[in-house]
């Protein structure tokens, strides 16, 4: 038996024995951003398919629960520079500023379409689509709230993507479900040219040659141990794109959500606060009037988490631990809470046994969306440096979505607009790929030799790290597994690059990681299956999380100021002259390299970087 | 804490069998939920297979059949479940490995009923610059079966699709029907009731109402299909 199964696994990098196909275009993931690129590629002529490691409905934007940022102006007067000037100062004028008037300008016309794909949101008493107030949004650039987020009750991100993957049945797109991408693949002349995947049901690996690959792979939270990520989310077409040699930018922005459920870390949407919700400490004050006097609750998240900490910190926390503090909504009407909150009702029945109607729920911040990624323009090509450091287009690669860093978000993401980033984006991306394909003829691009060496390495050495016997499963065993350096990671990233870091926490999270990468080297695994191996997948993906935490703790530790949500105790202010740019991370060397802001949009005036105050 | 747990591999099983699995009482805290305490079996014999990804019961991936009722694990508290708990993979859809079902069949039946919004002639160009107008009495018909999450609960606990699965929608794909058939925005109700006016497709549902008793969601897939069922009455009368 043990013979054949080793016969079987060595299939796996066998290129010989992988399944070929052709396609113009790949798009990797099967979220809000892919399913949106894939729908707008679908009524072209081009051959496209997408490859998603879950079936597309399980992507991690059904979990979306606010809304989509757009100014419909449907409830309150609104227009979309004031989202821009929002969102720019948002970003803590890190975000690109082209890129933002883009997205701004798009917004109003994408949630419309949407709209008309079936997306079923909450209506007005006019029948419009309902819009909520969310933090960090204003009307006439900071003077007085605005109502700007688009909302299907508390399920937004799930009405989105199930209304995405009916449009693409209806348009016929192909689908690989449950197929996890393992690397991209150059031919010899250093070209992209397509993707190796590993079909998770059946064990076997597939080649797929493909003239363009957009990656369109989300987040990657499980870095941290409190998250409000799916399992899922552990940055894989980021690490690709570093295993190809390529960049990633701004890795030490990682958002904490201001409202996890505290010590578990699910979500508690922003609506929550944009319906009356209001935080207090443990001596009951609604304490947010103290960091944002204007705004208070719905301030910015990267303010709002920081003071929930600092509360904390200073012993103002809730509980017998002291700490947490409570998210109130008991004043609200009960009405308002069933009918625009239930999804976040009902986390806090099943997780905690509580009634938001009646009883305040405990958080704390949790780990929640990645603001860096893979470099690209508004375009959502995927950028490069040449080596005078100008930033160049890679051909045939695309990012979008959360993997992507456009950079929209730049050191702190406005709630809201990350579901208007895929969606935009992705569309974006689908247009500028459609032009470049119908240049080409396909066929130009199947010819030249491929360069398989690094991947059928890595396929082999997790074919091969295998116990030779298989221990009994009810002795548990000292040997290290996937599970307890995945655990350890976590950990260890929580505590040293959490919401505050310093230069002493970072230095020891490098030497940290350093170990943990040589245990990864050494562990080796039990299941020797070919059917969907669990085991093997997660072996690779904390591979790809392992990358991610190298440029996370290298990019914060040289950036030594504090800006959005990059805290750092010892440098706690935003140093715009020796700051304002962007880091690119590489993961030969660690080398770390810099590029400006765009602070020139497309037809307005630039906003020059200012004091942020909510 | 006893687990006893449905185990087969395809590659070195010749077939299923029961395998064992223990927790000390101390691992199990009271809001432990079985999710939890099924990775921490991972840990034990990380061979152990089923799916799950987001945690918190609005994926859909991890449907389990758990002392004979389908579940989510991620929102099922281990200490509401009676020990030793039984848990095998949804019962009438192919096994891949131990509790991973093969889910095609539903999926394709959930494809079958047409679920897209069709506000529009097939050739007619959408108006972006206005959305479609529904009134909040509209939208709240949709309440109760946009919900969704195609865990495949449901239909993997109804009679009637275990026989015939290739035939007859089942629960979830009529209450995606029924979320199309009722939505003001979409002009092809008459073509949508025509098309499951079928003694299969909707008419094998015999009101056996395991589907409600088992959703994750709180739905009621059992109220849809008869909704279904009285629309197209009315339909004939017309």
């Amino acid at each position: 038996m043990t013979t054949q199964t080793d016969n079987e696994s060595s299939r796996l990098s066998d290129p010989g024995q992988w399944d070929l196909y052709h396609f113009d275009a790949v798009i990797v993931g099967a979220g809000g951003a892919g399913l949106r690129s894939a729908l707008q590629l679908a009524q072209s002529e081009q051959k496209v398919a997408v490859v998603s490691k879950v079936f597309p409905t399980r992507s991690h934007t059904v979990a979306a629960q606010g809304g989509i940022n757009a100014a419909l102006g449907n409830v309150s007067d609104d227009n979309w520079h004031w989202h821009m000037y929002d969102t720019v100062k948002g970003s803590d004028y890190l975000g690109d500023q082209d890129a933002i008037e883009f997205m701004c300008r798009e917004a109003t016309e994408i949630v419309r379409e949407l709209e008309h794909f079936g997306v079923p949101f909450s209506r007005t008493d006019a029948g419009k689509i309902y819009q909520r107030p969310f933090g960090g949004q204003s009307q006439d650039f900071g003077a007085s709230q605005a109502t700007r987020t688009c909302a299907a009750a508390d399920r937004t991100g799930h009405a989105i993507l199930h209304t995405l993957y009916q449009q693409n049945l209806r348009a016929g797109t192909t689908f690989f479900n449950e197929a996890f991408a393992i690397d991209l693949v150059k031919d010899t002349t250093g070209q992209i040219a397509g993707l190796v995947i590993l079909d998770i049901a059946s064990g076997e690996t597939r080649l797929l040659r493909a003239r363009s690959v957009v990656l369109a792979t989300g987040g990657a939270c499980q870095l941290f141990e409190t998250n409000t990520n799916a399992k899922i989310n552990t940055g894989d077409g980021l690490s690709m794109v570093l295993r190809a040699g390529l960049p990633l930018q701004d890795m030490e922005f990682w958002q904490f959500h201001p409202t996890g459920v505290a010590g578990k870390g699910m979500l508690l949407s922003e609506a929550a606060r944009g319906e009356g919700g209001l935080l207090r400490n443990g001596d009951g004050k609604a304490f947010m009037v103290d960091y944002a006097p204007n705004v208070k609750d719905l301030a910015s998240r990267d303010v709002v988490a920081r003071a929930i900490a600092v509360e904390v910190k200073e012993g103002r926390g809730c509980g017998l631990k002291k700490d947490h503090v409570l998210l109130d909504l008991t004043h609200l009407d009960e009405e308002v809470i069933k009918k625009r909150l239930p999804g976040i009702r009902d986390i806090a029945l099943t997780f905690l046994g509580l009634d938001m109607c009646d009883s305040p729920i405990p958080v704390y911040p949790t780990a929640h969306y990645m603001m860096g990624g893979i470099p690209t323009n508004f375009h959502g090509q995927v950028l490069t440096q040449t080596a005078a450091g100008e930033p160049t287009p890679v051909d045939g690669l695309y990012a979008i979505g959360e993997c992507a860093c456009v950079s929209v978000h730049g050191a702190n993401r406005l709630g809201g607009n990350s579901l208007l980033d895929i969606v935009v984006f992705g569309r974006a991306a689908a247009r500028h790929l459609q032009a470049t394909l119908a240049e080409h003829k396909a066929s130009d691009f199947f010819d030249p030799e491929l360069e398989l060496t690094p991947v059928v390495q890595r396929l082999a050495h997790w074919t091969q790290a295998v116990q030779a016997e298989k221990p009994d499963a009810n002795e548990p065993s000292d040997d290290d597994s996937i599970a307890a350096i995945r655990r350890d990671l976590q950990a260890v990233m929580q505590r040293d690059c959490g919401v505050f870091r310093t230069e002493q926490t970072l230095s020891e999270l490098c030497d940290t990681l350093n170990n943990l990468q040589q245990r990864l080297h050494r562990v080796t695994l039990q299941d020797a299956g070919l059917a969907f191996n669990l085991e093997r997948l997660e072996a690779m993906e904390l591979e790809n999380l392992m990358t991610l935490a190298f440029a996370t703790a290298h990019s914060a530790r040289a950036r030594t100021e504090s800006r959005g949500a990059h805290s750092r105790m010892d440098y706690p202010e935003r140093n715009d002259q020796a700051w304002l740019k962007h880091s690119l991370y590489f993961r030969q060397d660690h080398a770390l390299t810099y590029k400006p802001v765009n602070l020139t949009p497309l037809t307005v005036d630039g906003f020059e970087p200012k004091a942020r105050v909510y | 804490m006893q687990f006893s747990i449905y185990r087969y591999q395809p590659q070195t099983d010749a077939e299923p069998f029961m395998q064992t699995f223990e927790l000390d009482e101390a691992q199990v805290t009271d809001d432990m939920m079985l999710l939890g305490a099924l990775e921490l079996l991972r840990e034990q014999d990380p061979t152990l297979t089923f799916r799950s990804s987001c945690k918190e019961g609005v994926c859909g991936s991890d449907g389990m059949n758990v002392n004979g009722q389908n579940v989510l694990s991620c929102i099922t508290r281990v200490r509401t479940l009676k020990a030793p708990v039984v848990i095998r993979p949804m019962p009438g859809l192919p096994v891949i490995r131990d509790l991973v079902i093969d889910m095609d069949l539903f999926y394709q039946q959930y494809e079958a009923v047409d679920p897209y919004l069709q506000p529009t002639q097939p050739n007619q160009t959408i108006d972006l610059d206005h959305e479609l107008l529904q009134s909040p009495e509209e939208r709240e018909r949709l309440d109760g079966s946009y919900e969704c999450i195609l865990c495949g609960c449901c239909a993997t606990s109804c009679p009637s699709f275990w026989w015939n699965p290739d035939q007859f929608h089942g629960p979830a794909a009529l209450l995606a029907a029924r979320r199309f058939v009722v939505d003001s925005r979409d002009i092809t109700t008459r073509d949508r009731l025509e098309k499951l006016d079928d003694v299969y497709k909707t008419f094998r549902c015999r009101n056996i109402q395991n589907c409600t008793a088992s959703c994750p969601k709180g739905l009621n897939p059992s109220q849809a299909i008869n909704e279904l069922k009285s629309l197209m009455l009315k339909k004939q009368v017309d």
